[in-house]
């Protein structure tokens, strides 16, 4: 017998971000909120902050992650993670960006120049005029139905971040390595990236951030343009993290988004994506490993797909793999709006917890409001599958790597949605060196 | 029932569809009977609690209960979370109770019940043997209703009146009765069970009910009997203006099993009507419950005017190891849905299903589902959902399985398909899946779609017209649940699919 209470669903369905003045104000205080270029759209941001306020104990859609440590006006401190973790992608030739904190070190990092790209910086964006009137914009519009209030927050104080416009197929990809120069840093970074007509770029993530991050990414796909974004953060960053994803995807464009995120830390990836013309296609993926042993590890992935035009492809794949008391969340949704015809969405969440101390927490989505749709989605729970495990053992594969195996052919899928061959082996290579280092999946 | 019948009414599935199809009027049940009515005064307050704990002849302990609920409920608001667009609901703008002026005594004859009465019940189709029955006439029990017996309990706006079969469940030691004359009768076991798995302040709506429930049915099996019969309550609401608020508490005692049907019609009016119902269900060591629905309410009309406002709090709990319980219902009715039948696997090795067939049309909107609470040891839940859409509804299937980290070794299993049969209407899905364990497993599936244009196509080449061959495809799309259903209720629930479907097509 339990003496758990179990009550009808009484938390509201849509975001009732409760409102707490006094925590957003301490927190805006805590801010220095930078002047000067995009004021408009800052202030702008700061407003619908300050509409919104910061979000509550009973908000729906913070209902699996504890919004308090991104609630509080500074990040607490964190231990420095010791020995080197050999950046990702070493053997790729790519433009490196470096970025200290949230903030650009023009030393650190490669020429500017490519062709097929201008790229500047949010802190200098001299020559950018085309992110006027763009800049802060995506974010406003995905704020609608579900507000994000973190992420206007980011519009608002954002220091620094890229200014990237593609107009071409530039020969290399664009590489930001964030790097961690403060225990006590709060970063706040924004991209904003319009790919224009035809164009195409590969982005890469890597490296580690501050004590407490905050990273937005704008993304503007013009008709038939590309945009295949990986990250993939340094392991056992002890941290807490926010990041938002914001992209528009008019026809015929492709937006390719994948995550690694192994151990310790406490992260959302928000994902909100929009499609606008007829023929886009969005795939958004993540690959997760959670040991709580190696710190406390929160990883929640929320996803937001709109379907506003015809034919539509949208595609998300999360897999968690959990242990030690790590904790999983999986908040999707696909929304097709009406006359979205001929739309084809898929969204699939799975973990695989290998002790009884972890637990995966979703809520995976649909709302449609057209007919001639294919929408579908699946999750699923459980254990290592003890009949593989057996017929791996019994071909002579020792237990521990049978593990491995098991763990990154659970993985795979998620993997599949980095297109790049190379880069997919490589990660696949430091997740199995990873899983083998330890000695224990 | 032989296997014969049984084939023949499979076979007969397409035929039934397609002259139900046919004979498509509108709403069945939309007819009112005049019939002259009491009434308690509009609004809701303390004293029209006490007035209905008295109409009820409720003993103190019970009065004081309700007056508990209420004043809890007056510092709780509305809920607003489901997918549901209405106007603001006026609480003091309607009647909290109403009955027959012809019940205040109870008839003791044939010729003593209002014809009338007797006339609404012949309507609605039920057999004219229950009918007596039914109206409250004693000693009709003694001849045997043709065919297979169903106890039926029936509900008229606030009032029972009259219960089938009492003594015949009574040499089974099963006691069938309206909840009022169980708080009269059995308070030993109304006061251990009432609000122990749906507690008074467990919602809004559950908390009204608390306080202002006027009638409902009261079923305790005792240990080790399996039910003769099946049980039933057919709740209809007849005067305007007034909601119903009916509660029914079954008790499953170690060991027994009970089949129990639930039904539902009101008239058709312009204005819009609440019911807010609590069913409770205990359901002790090794003991089953089956409870099927076919909620049939008004929907509202053409242009989504009138129609009932329906907000149902039904639960049951799995208190002993090896209980088992299966929901199954068809949801045709209301303008609004908002029904939630949930399961608490606190049992070891219990079990707990839920099938659902929810079809919203016209201007209709249903947020429904489940939720599997998982707490004992190796227990095992399924879920089967498929919603309808049509015209300009919305149809949401909300549901949540949690996996406790004590519930080990347990599983889940959900499926919840979605139809759309125009471009004007909505399917959404909110499933929370909570797994705080690793030995069991939880799978969830889901699929949109739209009525396939290939088995359209093959329908209509032979010889169907469009409405029979999407009645057709409809119906195959729900066979699962019909399955799970009662013989009697699967062939209604059949007729029902293709009605309300009526006019989405073309």
């Amino acid at each position: 017998m339990s003496d758990i209470a179990v009550k009808d669903m009484q938390v509201p369905q849509v975001s009732g971000t409760a409102k707490a003045p006094d925590a957003l104000d301490q927190r805006l205080a805590a801010l220095d909120l930078p002047k000067g270029a995009f004021a408009a759209a800052r202030a702008d941001a700061l407003a619908r902050l300050r509409a919104m306020g910061l979000p509550g104990p009973r908000d729906e859609y913070w209902r699996y992650t504890d919004p308090r440590p991104f609630n509080a006006p500074e990040p607490a401190a964190i231990a420095r993670i010791e020995g080197p973790d050999s950046p990702l992608f070493a053997s790729r030739d790519k433009l490196t960006l470096v970025f200290v904190d949230g903030v650009f070190d023009a030393a650190a990092s490669d020429d500017l120049a490519l062709d097929g790209i201008e790229i500047t910086t949010l802190a200098n964006p001299l020559g950018a005029e085309w992110a006027d009137g763009l800049f802060g914009t995506l974010e406003a519009a995905g704020q609608s139905p579900v507000r994000r209030p973190f992420a206007a927050l980011n519009t608002a104080a954002a220091r620094d971040g890229l200014l990237i416009r593609v107009t071409g197929k530039p020969a290399k990809p664009v590489h930001v390595l964030h790097r961690r120069a403060s225990d006590k840093a709060d970063a706040i970074w924004h991209h904003l990236i319009r790919v224009e007509k035809g164009a195409e770029l590969t982005l890469l993530e890597t490296g580690s951030v501050g004590a407490r991050s905050n990273g937005v990414i704008e993304v503007d796909l013009a008709p038939g343009a590309k945009l295949h974004h990986i990250t993939a953060k340094r392991a056992n960053d002890a941290k807490v993290g926010l990041s938002h994803l914001f992209a528009r995807v008019a026809a015929e464009a492709v937006l390719k988004s994948f995550a690694l995120a192994v151990n310790g830390t406490t992260m959302r990836q928000e994902s909100v994506i929009d499609m606008v013309g007829d023929d886009a296609v969005a795939h958004v993926a993540a690959a997760v490993l959670g040991d709580g042993d190696e710190g406390p590890f929160h990883h929640d992935d929320t996803v937001f797909v709109t379907h506003g035009a015809l034919r539509g492809e949208s595609r998300q794949v999360f897999k968690k793999v959990l242990k030690n008391g790590a904790t999983g969340v999986f908040q999707g949704k696909i929304l097709v709006k009406p006359g979205a015809q001929k739309t084809d969405g898929y969204q699939i969440s799975q973990a695989l917890l290998l002790d009884e101390a972890s637990q995966f927490l979703a809520k995976p989505e649909l709302e449609i409001y057209a007919d001639d749709v294919k929408c579908s989605h699946g999750s699923t729970t459980g254990a290592i599958d003890e009949d593989a495990l057996f017929y791996l053992r019994s071909r002579g594969v020792p237990h521990d790597r049978a593990i491995v195996f098991l763990v990154l052919s659970f993985l795979a899928d998620a993997l599949e949605e980095v297109e790049d061959e190379g880069l997919r082996d490589e990660i696949n290579e430091r997740l199995d060196a990873w899983l083998t280092g330890r000695g224990r999946a | 029932m032989t296997a014969t019948t049984d084939l023949d009414v499979r076979e007969g599935v397409d035929r039934e569809t397609v002259e139900t199809v046919q004979n498509m009027g509108s709403y069945k049940y939309g007819w009112d009977t005049e019939i002259e009515m009491e009434y308690a005064p509009k609004g809701v307050n303390e004293d029209i609690v006490r007035l209905i704990s008295e109409k009820n002849n409720e003993p103190e302990w019970m009065t004081e209960w309700r007056l508990a609920a209420y004043r809890r409920w007056v510092t709780m608001t509305e809920p607003k979370w489901a997918m549901l667009n209405y106007p603001e609901i006026d609480y003091q703008d309607q009647y909290y109770y109403a009955r027959p002026k012809s019940m205040e005594v109870k008839p003791k004859s044939l010729d003593e019940v209002d014809p009338k009465l007797l006339a609404t019940y012949d309507k609605l189709g039920i057999p004219l043997r229950e009918q007596m029955i039914l109206a409250g006439v004693e000693g009709a029990e003694a001849a045997p209703a043709e065919g297979r017996k169903v106890a039926v309990d029936a509900v008229f706006d606030s009032v029972s009146v009259g219960t089938t079969f009492k003594d015949e469940l009574a040499k089974a030691g099963v006691i069938f009765c309206s909840i009022s004359e169980a708080i009269r009768e059995h308070p030993e076991l109304v006061k251990k069970y009432l609000g122990s798995v749906v507690p008074q302040s467990d919602n809004y709506f559950a908390t009204l009910n608390s306080a202002v429930f006027s009638d409902g049915s009261f079923v305790y099996i005792p240990e080790g009997v399996r039910c003769p019969m099946e049980l039933s309550t057919y709740f209809r609401i007849n005067a305007e203006n007034t909601g119903q608020f009916e509660r029914t508490l079954i008790i499953a005692d170690k060991g027994s099993y009970v089949s129990y049907l639930e039904g539902c019609t009101a008239p058709k009016r312009d204005t819009n009507q609440l019911h807010a119902a609590v069913v409770e269900i205990v359901i002790l060591e090794d003991a089953e419950v089956k409870y099927s629905t076919v909620q049939n309410w008004f929907p509202g009309d053409e242009d989504g005017k009138g129609g009932i406002y329906n907000f149902v709090t039904k639960r049951a709990d799995c208190r002993g190891d090896r209980a088992k319980v299966m929901w199954t219902q068809v949801e045709t009715g209301s303008a609004i849905t908002w029904k939630y039948p949930s399961c608490i696997l606190r049992g070891n090795e219990s079990q707990g299903e839920f099938y659902s067939i929810a079809i919203a049309n016209n201007f209709q909107q249903a947020d429904t589902g489940t939720k599997m609470i998982h707490l004992g040891k190796n227990t095992r839940s399924r879920i089967v959902s498929k919603g309808i859409s049509a015209g300009q509804a919305q149809n949401t299937y909300r549901g949540l399985v949690t996996m406790h980290p004590r519930a080990t070794n347990s599983r889940n299993y959900t499926q919840c398909d979605s139809l759309l049969i125009g471009d004007k209407c909505g399917a959404h899905t909110v499933p929370y899946i909570e797994v705080k364990n690793t030995s069991s497993r939880v799978e969830h599936e889901a699929t949109t779609s739209k009525v396939d244009d290939d088995q359209l196509f093959y329908c209509r080449s032979r010889g169907m017209d469009e409405e029979e061959a999407v009645a057709l495809v409809v119906n195959g799309f729900c066979r699962e649940v019909l399955q799970a259903l009662p013989m009697e209720f699967a062939m209604e629930a059949q007729s029902l699919v293709a009605i309300s479907l009526e006019g989405s097509v073309g």
